[in-house]
């Protein structure tokens, strides 16, 4: 199914199958691909050690396009074949590739395990607030008023953040990114790469046939800058075409508020400085949204513990040194046995 | 206190002491140590030799209200000098800690049978909750069994009163009063659980004291005099038993065992992904305390995830296992599925329970047969495989790893409760014995420019090549679409998907090639009837025709292990039989199964009180049939 990697340095041909993509032209889900090609040899990935695994969903189409190991699994269970992976394998590196509708409705169950044990896998989820495969119905991520083929007079569920639900389910690695942002894709990738545990990804992925121009608001080149924040570890958290603005806490109200530098007396000591560590501030940062907020995109979290298959494989090293490598026959003889003659 | 024994024997009905075998049944409140008690009388019988067969029957609830008759937990035991394949069907001693205990068991009881009472629990709230409306210790209730009537409580505060417990945890080694005077009564031994008790209680020396201090008393009343003439010591002649090394051994434990065996014998790592569910849980707590053979065991986030890990893991080359028990199962259907579809060895073991729905969670019954061979979307075949009883459980794990492996297929392995939480005496294999059958796992890339196919078929098992990730060369994408038989691509073409659902069909029907012809169990090859069974109905149905047979009547025993595919041979057996007999725990599923396979006219015997069969039950439908009437007439 594709050629044989020779060993040396290896380029984005090398994880690129030769399965025609079938996804719809102009669809964000290419811009997600190319950039995974390219950013794997980058990080010095093997593709016999690279598994990818998905659930169902277009987006989910992703690992026959990866010259890798890949799982195209049923609806929502990626996470739980992932975390099968990890245990019987903990060397390989395991992409889990969902959707909202995978990772947020059907296999919200297993989403949330997953980032509460910390296994290590990088989780991207394409979040383009639709059903695309099923044409087009809204989805837990879908805004109210969302008119689709399920919701003629428009939606009138409240919608899942994607990323608070991945900080309330206990996520160590928490990062936003965007399909259109080519420059910033890749390092959010990286960064999720070399975080050994859970590292949940949201990418916001246009659906150009059935949700188009859904994340307008900060999608566009042209307003990006007054429209989102890059979170950068260390860094003020400023934005805006000038980098006048930055985001400061009311700690009155206990909440974000946007200003500028120099009207009203604030200055940068005023603009609050990134911590990746500090989950209450992770918190504030994805309850932000647009229009009335910038979006914040980046690595918003990032508290890295024990991975959970780690633990796991410390468990049987410690059962082997205590007791020496399992003898079955020690143990079906242990206790009252009796002799027939 | 009330030392009073009344005999109330039936003159005409034989001696304990006269029968093949004993049937003891310990019933008190679920917080009694019912199960603690009957575990431990189990071992002291073993140990004496003899052979023997359990029946555990707890309720649902953890813990019930006390008093209540649903709170009533169970443990039964038949041990006797013949083979013992069964539990018994009728206790032939009751031991009743109270009067829901009573109530729910004595119907049960041989008539003439003795029946051991707590009068110390039979307060007027007690009856009342058990639902009596008089004290069944003072009516005619109880005429016709022999009944002791013993304050264990009193005697059980007497005896511990020396180490200083509070009431309650005094009231607790009533279960090791009651224990010692059942190893008195039947010749056992106390030495083996006064050294339980030491080791059990260790850290809290006054509990194990007063433990084995009510044990003793237990035992030394029996020995007191004036109960001598009620109370006679039974000597049973010990089993016998194929020559070899013996333990005890509960379905849970030899499945275990078996399935890592299977594992060793396929050169595999063990993953098992499990959700807890009565009765199947005690798999995972037994595979999770045998770390050190680098099994790892995952207690999943639901019963779809557990089956979904098994899977990842079987995808990434070691041997995935999962189980549960019906409604569990249900849930596991579609990611059963998808391992059918990708073609990847998968165990999946049901331990069987009442249904539909969470039915009798508790209860034994064999109801899932349709589900393990039809109930999958699609065309969907696998093959099940079931095991008969305790022991068995080793052999027939050992079989679906093989079966798993060789033809990259999920296996159904089908228990029950009653299978997994019996115990009986079995025979230690020899592990340097079994055939080993290393898996062919690919390692080798294919040639400079050419591709790996993932579905390219061994042409003899139409088994597919098993390639795990980390293996240069061998990168490949495999999932639940359709794919090319020619190159393992998706594939969404008409005559492809034809050619690949009759390649799957073919692959687990050419499985019959590869087990062993089916075997008649006991009688001939041909003749007037033949009884065929599957699962732990084997023990009732042994004994039944075992008996029919010492009457002169032409009938044999089939017992199935291969439930898909069938064994080659077993058309033309059935067919040598003028009638066929199939006793099933379920409304009749083997019996159709069996039509649609063979056109066979086969007559059921249905039972599903959540309780085993009984040996005259069947024993009846074997006259009644064979005199041309219905099963159940």
């Amino acid at each position: 199914m594709n050629e044989i990697t020779t060993a040396g340095k290896l380029t984005a041909k090398d994880f690129t199958s030769d399965q025609e993509v079938r996804w719809c032209p102009g669809c964000g889900d290419y811009a997600i691909l190319k950039c995974m090609q390219r950013t794997l040899p980058e990080i010095g990935a093997r593709p016999e050690n690279t598994v990818f695994v998905s659930g169902i969903g277009c987006s989910s189409r992703f690992p026959y396009h990866m010259a890798t190991y890949g799982f195209h699994t049923i609806h929502g269970r990626a996470p739980a074949i992932a975390t099968g992976v990890k245990l019987a394998n903990p060397d390989l590196d395991v992409w889990v590739i969902t959707g909202d509708g995978d990772g947020l409705s059907i296999g919200g169950n297993h989403l949330l395990h997953v980032l509460r044990r910390n296994v290590d896998l990088n989780i991207l989820l394409f979040n383009n607030e639709i059903y695309g495969l099923t044409k087009g119905q809204y989805s837990p991520t879908s805004r109210p008023g969302t008119r689709s083929p399920s919701t003629p007079q428009g939606s009138f569920e409240n919608p899942v953040s994607a990323c608070a639900f991945a900080l309330g389910a206990g996520a160590k690695f928490v990062a936003r990114t965007i399909d259109t942002d080519q420059k910033h894709m890749p390092d959010v990738f990286k960064r999720a790469h070399r975080n050994k545990g859970a590292s949940f990804v949201e990418i916001f992925q246009n659906c150009i046939v059935y949700n188009d121009g859904v994340f307008s608001d900060f999608a566009d080149k042209a307003n990006a800058a007054e429209t989102r924040v890059y979170a950068v570890h260390g860094e003020p958290l400023l934005f805006g075409s000038e980098n006048k603005k930055g985001l400061r806490l009311n700690a009155d109200k206990l909440r974000l508020e946007v200003v500028t530098l120099g009207e009203d007396g604030v200055g940068e000591k005023d603009i609050i400085v990134h911590d990746e560590t500090n989950p209450i501030l992770a918190q504030l940062l994805v309850s932000l949204t647009a229009p009335a907020y910038p979006v914040v995109l980046g690595v918003i979290y990032a508290a890295p513990s024990e991975s959970f298959e780690a633990a796991a494989m410390k468990q049987i090293d410690a059962s082997i040194k205590k007791h020496g490598i399992g003898d079955l026959d020690a143990v079906i003889r242990q206790g009252r046995t009796w002799t027939v003659t | 206190m009330d030392r009073r024994v009344d005999d109330n024997t039936n003159p005409s009905l034989p001696e304990l002491d006269e029968l093949e075998s004993v049937v003891v049944r310990f019933a008190g409140d679920s917080g009694d140590g019912m199960q603690l008690t009957g575990a431990q009388f189990t071992a002291s019988t073993a140990l004496a030799g003899h052979d023997l067969s359990t029946f555990p029957d707890f309720p649902a609830e953890i813990r019930a209200p006390a008093g209540t008759t649903f709170g009533v937990s169970a443990f039964q035991i038949n041990f006797g000098s013949d083979r013992v394949l069964t539990a018994g069907d009728e206790p032939d001693v009751l031991v009743a800690m109270n009067p829901a205990a009573l109530k729910v068991n004595i119907d049960n009881l041989r008539q003439g049978g003795l029946v051991v009472v707590d009068t110390g629990s039979f307060s007027a709230r007690n009856q009342k909750k058990a639902g009596y409306e008089s004290n069944p210790l003072e009516d005619d209730s109880l005429s016709g069994y022999r009944v002791m009537r013993l304050d264990i409580t009193a005697y059980t505060l007497e005896a511990v009163k020396q180490f200083g417990l509070s009431n309650k945890d005094a009231l607790r080694c009533k279960n090791m009063w009651t224990l010692g005077l059942m190893l008195w009564m039947f010749g056992r031994q106390r030495k083996p659980i006064t050294e339980w008790l030491k080791t059990k209680f260790g850290k809290m020396p006054e509990v194990a004291k007063s433990n084995i201090a009510a044990l003793n008393a237990g035992h030394a009343f029996g020995e007191t005099a004036e109960l001598s003439s009620d109370l006679k010591r039974y000597e049973i002649r010990p089993a016998h038993l194929e020559p070899g090394t013996y333990r005890t051994v509960t379905g849970s434990q030899s499945l275990a065992w078996g399935l890592v065996a299977g594992a060793q014998c396929a050169g595999l790592k063990l993953m098992f992904g499990s959700y807890p569910i009565t009765p199947a849980s005690t798999l995972l707590h037994l595979l999770a305390a045998m770390k050190q053979f680098g099994i790892v065991t995952f207690q999943a986030e639901d019963e779809i995830s557990a089956i979904c890990a098994a899977i990842g893991a079987s995808f990434a080359g070691s041997l995935g296992v999962t189980s549960s028990s019906g409604p569990g199962i249900a849930l596991k259907t579609e990611a059963m599925g998808l391992a059918i579809s990708t073609e990847l060895p998968l165990i999946i073991v049901n331990s069987q329970r009442g249904g539909p729905s969470t039915g009798l969670p508790t209860k034994t019954e064999q109801s899932d047969l349709y589900q393990a061979i039809y109930g999958r979307n699609g065309d969907s075949p696998l093959p099940v495989i079931g095991t008969r009883s305790p022991g068995d459980c080793f052999e027939t794990a050992i079989e679906a790893v093989r079966i798993a492996t060789k033809y990259m297929t999920p296996v159904i392995l089908l228990s029950d409760g009653y299978t997994a939480n019996a115990a009986e005496p079995w025979k230690l294999p020899d592990l340097e014995s079994l055939e080993k059958f290393p898996t062919q796992i690919v390692e080798t890339p294919p040639e400079e420019g050419e591709h790996f196919n993932p579905y390219e078929r061994d042409p003899e098992t139409l088994s597919r090549p098993w390639a795990k990730p980390g293996t240069p060369g061998l990168e490949h994408r495999i999932g639940g679409l359709e794919k090319s038989y020619e190159t393992g691509h998706i594939s969404y073409d008409a005559d492809n998907h034809q050619k690949m659902t009759d390649t799957r069909m073919a692959k687990i029907a050419g499985i019959a090639a590869d087990i062993p012809p089916q075997e008649v169990f006991q009688g001939t090859e041909g003749g007037e009837m033949a009884v065929v069974g599957w699962g732990s109905t084997f023990g009732p149905i042994d004994q039944a025709v075992h008996r029919a047979r010492d009457k002169g009547l032409d009938v044999s025993h089939i017992h199935l292990r291969h439930l898909n595919p069938f064994p080659s041979n077993l058309e033309g057996l059935l067919k040598s039989y003028k009638k066929v007999l199939v006793p099933e725990m379920n409304t009749g599923q083997l019996m159709t199964v069996l039509r649609d396979r063979f056109l066979l006219e086969a007559v059921p015997l249905n039972k599903v009180e959540g309780q085993p069969f009984k040996i005259r039950e069947i024993e009846g439908a074997i006259a009644n049939v064979l005199n041309g009437k219905g099963a159940a007439s």
